[in-house]
C-alpha cells in the first residue's frame, strides 16, 4: 500500500479505460474515465494485460482478472460474482484472480430496473440476485471479444470457433489459442454487441455455477495477509479517536482544551457536531487524549430521557389504541369483521429489544485529504462504497471524481457498514490537518454510538372458525425506526383471507439501522410464535397447521417439508428436549428450520442442541458458501434470540462491550447444523439473511412444546425464561 | 522505551511509550497487522498471539512483558509451508469475514501444541474465549479435528 499515491499517477496513462453509455460498453481512450483505483499497485496481479471488457482483464501469461463490484464482508459474493462471469466467458477457474472493481456505480452498480448502473450497495442479500443476469451477459461479452480477436487473427468466421476453458478452438483448422495468447494482440471492438440469452451457457452445462469452488478470499484470511481498512498503513499516517454524544443529538463543548493539548503525541483537536475528535501520532496516544477530554453536552436533545424498558408500556398502549390507524403494510378483506364474527379470537403481544451489530472489526477508516484540500484518497471497508466516496466529496465540497476510494475487506458488516458516518468523521479529521488519518472506533464507541435494530412490539390478532381455520390476521407493529420496522411482516405464503398489517412508529430520536435481515427477526418471531400458540390451543401439530396454511403454495411447502423430514419431525423427543419449527421468506428465498432445545430449569438457560434447515434460493451459485451462510445466520440468530439486548436509560446506551453485550460463544453453539439446499432452476435469490429470522420462532416454539409456556420477549434471557416458567 | 524481543523468529527492537501494549506495537510499529483489535478488554480474543508459545491477548499485554521473549503472530505461524491448521481452515472453508480467524488459529495452534489429540469438549473449552460474529464455530471445530488427525 505504501507509496501508492505517487506511482499510480505514472501508470494511468498506459491504461485504457472503459465507460458504459446507455447500457452498451465502449472502449475509450485513457483520460476520459481514469480513476486512480486502476493504479497498478492497487492490483493483486501486477503486469501487462489487456482490458477485455469493463469486467475482465487478461494477462499474456493467461491469468484472468475479474472485477468484483460488491463488498466482501464474509458472505462470499466476491467469489460468486467472478464465478458467474468465468462461467459464461468459459474461463478455467485456475486462471482467475479477483479484484475489487473501481467505485463507479454507472458501470458497476447493481441491476436497477434490469440494467447495471444502480448503487454499489451490498445490502439485503442483493449481490448475487442483483448481478446474476447482468454478469452472465458480461461474461458472454468477454467471450465474444476473445472469439472476435481469434477469428480476425486466423481470418476465419467467428461461427467456426468455439471455446473451452480459457482456450479458443478452431476445430476445422485443428488449432487452438489460449486466452493469454489472444491478450497479447487483442483489441477490444469499438462496440460490444448484446448477446441474446439463448446463446448463454445452458444451465445443464454449467461447470462452475452450482459447483463447490473454494472461496478466493480465504487463503489471505488464514495467513494474516487479508487487508481490512484497520490494517492499512500509508506514509505519514496518524491516528484519530472521537468522543461522541452519550445522548444522540447533544452537542459538545470542550472544557479542558489546554490540558488535552499537553497529551504526549497529540497533533490536533477537532470540534465536530456530535463529538470531539483528537489526532495523535499513535493510536494509544489518541486514546490517552480521548480519556482526558472533559466535555459539557448540550441539553434538550430529543433522545434525552428515553428509557427503552419503560417504552414497552407506550408501545402496548399505542398498539391497543382503537382510535389510531398506522401506516398500512398490507390490507386484504376485513379483519375487524372477521374478528367480530370469529368462533375464537387470539390477541397476543411479542416484544423485541434493540440489537447491536457487533461486527468484529470496529468501525474505522483511513482518509487522506490532499494538502490543498481539493482531492482525497480513502481506504474503507464499506457496504456502500459509492455512498462513502460521495460522503467524502460532499464533506470536502469537492467533485466525486476527486475522491479515490480503495475498498478493503470488511470485518463484518451486518448492515452497520452501509452508513458512511465513520467515513465522514475520518474525512473531517484528516481535513483539519491535511494528512492521512486512521480513525478507529473503540468497541465502547461502537456499542454506545451504535445504530441499532429497532426495539419493537408486535401485537398479533387472529380469528378462527369452529374448525380452527384461520379467518383473520392482524399484525400491528409499534416501535422506533420507521421504515426499519415492517420487513418480513407480510405472509403471502400462508393463505388467510382477511389481513391487516400496519406500523405505528414512535420516534425517540435514537439511532437505528438495518441489522442482518432488518425487521424479519422480530416479525418472523412474532408470526411463527403466534402460530404455535394458536396450534397448541387448537390441538393441532404446529407443522401440520403450517402445511394447511401453505396448501396453495407448493414451492414454500416443499421447503417446510424438507426441513421437517431432515429433522424427522414427529419422532418422540428425547427426555428433556423438544423441537420447534419455523418458516421464513427473506430476499426472495424460502427457508425453514427445526431446532432441538433443552432447558436448565434452575438457571433458565436454554440450550440449542441441533438445527435442521432447508433453503430454496433458486439457482445457488456457490453451494458450500450458501451452507456456510445458513450456518452463520443460524448461529448469529441464536445469539440474538438468547442473549442480545441493548437498553437505554436517560437517553444513554447502557451496554459498552462484550461483557454486557455478550454474543454467542463456541460452547453455546449448536452441536450440529444440517442444511439441505433444494435444487432449482429459478432465478437466484438472497441467502445471507435467510436463516437468521427463523431462530426466534423455532426456539420459542420448542420452548412452548417443552414447557407449555410461551416466550413473548426477545431475547430469551435466563431471567425472562424463569419468569415465563412461573407465568 | 526500547524493548527487544524475538518476533516470528527474528530479533527486533522497538521504541514505544512505556504503557504501550503488545497489540498496537505489533500492528503499528512492526507492521504485523494479522493480530486484530476487537474489544481492547480481553473479551473477544481476536488479538491472540503467542508469547513463548503460550496464547496471550495482546490488547492487554504490556510491551514490557515481551522483553527478551519470543512472540509469534499469524504471519509467523507457517514455516516451510502452511501450518496444518491453516490448511485445515482452507479445506473446511472456515472464514467468512475473516477478522477473528488469526486469533482463532493462534489459539488453536497453542491447543494442538499442548494437546495434539483434543476431544471435542477440550476444543470447545480451549477455544471458547475467541468470538466469531459470523458464526463459523462448527467449521472451526471441524478444522481443528482435521488438523489434529493429519498430524
Amino acid at each position: 500500500m505504501n507509496g501508492q499515491n505517487e506511482s499510480s499517477r505514472s501508470t494511468i496513462s498506459r491504461r485504457q479505460f472503459l465507460a458504459a453509455a446507455g447500457g452498451v460498453t465502449f472502449v475509450i481512450a485513457a483520460g476520459a474515465f481514469a480513476p486512480d483505483i486502476f493504479a497498478e499497485e492497487s492490483r493483486s496481479v501486477p503486469g501487462e494485460d489487456k482490458q477485455i471488457t469493463a469486467w475482465v482483464r487478461v494477462q499474456e501469461d493467461g491469468r484472468i482478472i475479474i472485477y468484483n463490484p460488491a463488498a466482501e464482508m464474509g458472505q462470499g459474493s466476491m467469489t460468486a460474482l467472478a464465478v458467474i462471469i468465468a462461467e459464461e466467458m468459459d474461463a478455467d477457474w485456475a486462471d482467475v484472480q479477483i479484484e475489487f472493481s473501481p467505485i463507479e456505480p454507472s458501470t458497476y452498480g447493481l441491476q436497477w430496473g434490469g440494467k447495471l448502473g444502480g448503487p454499489m450497495i451490498t445490502v439485503g442479500s442483493r449481490t448475487v440476485r442483483g448481478y446474476y443476469h447482468a454478469l452472465r451477459h458480461a461474461g458472454a461479452q468477454a467471450r465474444y471479444v476473445l472469439l472476435h480477436n481469434a477469428a480476425e487473427k486466423w481470418g476465419v468466421p467467428m461461427a467456426e470457433l468455439n471455446t473451452g476453458q480459457s482456450v479458443v478452438i478452431h476445430k476445422a483448422g485443428g488449432r487452438k489459442m489460449s486466452y493469454g495468447e489472444i491478450a497479447a494482440f487483442a483489441k477490444a471492438p469499438p462496440q460490444l454487441p448484446e448477446i441474446p440469452e439463448v446463446e448463454w451457457r445452458k444451465p445443464e452445462d454449467f461447470r462452475l455455477i452450482g459447483k463447490v469452488i473454494p472461496r478466493f478470499d480465504i487463503p489471505g484470511k488464514v495467513d494474516g495477509s487479508a487487508m481490512f481498512s484497520i490494517d492499512v498503513q500509508v506514509p505519514g499516517m496518524v491516528y484519530g479517536a472521537i468522543s461522541r454524544s452519550p445522548v444522540n443529538g447533544s452537542k459538545p463543548e470542550l472544557l479542558n482544551e489546554e490540558d488535552v493539548r499537553e497529551t504526549e503525541g497529540l497533533i490536533d483537536i477537532v470540534q465536530l457536531d456530535h463529538g470531539i475528535g483528537v489526532i495523535a501520532e499513535t493510536y494509544e496516544q489518541a486514546l490517552n487524549a480521548k480519556k482526558k477530554l472533559q466535555i459539557s453536552w448540550s441539553k434538550g436533545a430529543k433522545a434525552e430521557g428515553f428509557d427503552s424498558v419503560k417504552a414497552y408500556a407506550l408501545y402496548h398502549k399505542t398498539a391497543q389504541d382503537k382510535s389510531v390507524q398506522g401506516e398500512v403494510v398490507e390490507r386484504s378483506g376485513d379483519v375487524a369483521q372477521a374478528l367480530r364474527s370469529a368462533y375464537k379470537t387470539y390477541d397476543i403481544e411479542y416484544n423485541t429489544d434493540f440489537a447491536y451489530h457487533a461486527q468484529m472489526e470496529p468501525l474505522n477508516a483511513v482518509v487522506s485529504v490532499a494538502a490543498d484540500g481539493k482531492s482525497a484518497e480513502a481506504w474503507v471497508g464499506s457496504q456502500a462504497p459509492d455512498t462513502a466516496r460521495r460522503a467524502i466529496s460532499e464533506t470536502l465540497n469537492i467533485d466525486f471524481s476527486q475522491v479515490t476510494l480503495h475498498p478493503c475487506y470488511l470485518g463484518g458488516g451486518f448492515g452497520r457498514r452501509s452508513m458512511a458516518d465513520y467515513v465522514e468523521e475520518a474525512t473531517l479529521l484528516s481535513n483539519k490537518i491535511r494528512r492521512p488519518v486512521k480513525l478507529i472506533w473503540t468497541r465502547e464507541d461502537d456499542v454506545q454510538y451504535g445504530a441499532f435494530r429497532p426495539i419493537c412490539l408486535q401485537r398479533m390478532q387472529a380469528a378462527t372458525d369452529e374448525k380452527g381455520n384461520l379467518t383473520g390476521w392482524g399484525h400491528c407493529i409499534t416501535g422506533t425506526g420507521g421504515g426499519l420496522l415492517d420487513s418480513g411482516a407480510t405472509i403471502n405464503y400462508y393463505t388467510i383471507p382477511n389481513r391487516l398489517i400496519e406500523v405505528r412508529n414512535i420516534d425517540h430520536g435514537v439511532r437505528t439501522k438495518h441489522w442482518r435481515s432488518v425487521a424479519h427477526g422480530p416479525n418472523k418471531y412474532a408470526i411463527e410464535a403466534f402460530l404455535d400458540e394458536i396450534a397448541v390451543d387448537q390441538g393441532i401439530d404446529p407443522y401440520e397447521l403450517r402445511r394447511r396454511l401453505m396448501k396453495d403454495h407448493p414451492r414454500e411447502l416443499k421447503v417446510l417439508d424438507e426441513a421437517a423430514a431432515l429433522a424427522t419431525w414427529g419422532e418422540i423427543d428425547k427426555e428433556g428436549r423438544a423441537r420447534g419449527i419455523a418458516f421464513c421468506e427473506r430476499s426472495g428465498s424460502f427457508s425453514a428450520a427445526v431446532v432441538e432445545i433443552s432447558l436448565d430449569r434452575s438457571s433458565g438457560q436454554i440450550r440449542v442442541h441441533r438445527v435442521w434447515a432447508a433453503l430454496d434460493a433458486g439457482v445457488v451459485v456457490q453451494p458450500d458458501n450458501a451452507i456456510a451462510q445458513m450456518e452463520g445466520g443460524i448461529v448469529m440468530g441464536i445469539s440474538n434470540v438468547l442473549q442480545e439486548s441493548i437498553t437505554f436509560r436517560n437517553g444513554k446506551v447502557r451496554q459498552s462491550n462484550f461483557h454486557d453485550y455478550p454474543i454467542l460463544r463456541m460452547a453455546d453453539a449448536p452441536e450440529s447444523i444440517e442444511v439441505r439446499l433444494i435444487p432449482s432452476r429459478e432465478a437466484p435469490q438472497g441467502i445471507g439473511e435467510a436463516s437468521l429470522p427463523l431462530m426466534g420462532g423455532a426456539i420459542a416454539n420448542a420452548f412452548l412444546k417443552l414447557t407449555g409456556k410461551p416466550l413473548r420477549h426477545m431475547p430469551f434471557t435466563p431471567e425472562r425464561v424463569l419468569e415465563a416458567l412461573e407465568g | 522505551m526500547k524493548t527487544s524481543f524475538t518476533l516470528n523468529g527474528k530479533a527486533v527492537q522497538v521504541e514505544t511509550a512505556p504503557d504501550a501494549t503488545l497489540l498496537w506495537t505489533l500492528r503499528d510499529a512492526l507492521g504485523m497487522t494479522g493480530a486484530k483489535f476487537g474489544c481492547g478488554a480481553s473479551l473477544c480474543g481476536v488479538c491472540t498471539v503467542h508469547l513463548d508459545g503460550m496464547p496471550v491477548r495482546s490488547c492487554l499485554t504490556p510491551i514490557s512483558m515481551a522483553a527478551g521473549r519470543s512472540v509469534t503472530t499469524i504471519e509467523g505461524l507457517a514455516e516451510e509451508e502452511l501450518h496444518p491448521l491453516q490448511k485445515a481452515w482452507i479445506d473446511e472453508q472456515v472464514p467468512q469475514c475473516g477478522y477473528c480467524q488469526p486469533g482463532q488459529i493462534m489459539q488453536a495452534a497453542a491447543l494442538l501444541r499442548s494437546n495434539p489429540r483434543p476431544t471435542r469438549e477440550e476444543i470447545v473449552s480451549y477455544m471458547n474465549g475467541i468470538l466469531c460474529r459470523c458464526g463459523t464455530y462448527l467449521r472451526i471445530i471441524k478444522a481443528i479435528e482435521r488438523a489434529s488427525q493429519s498430524r
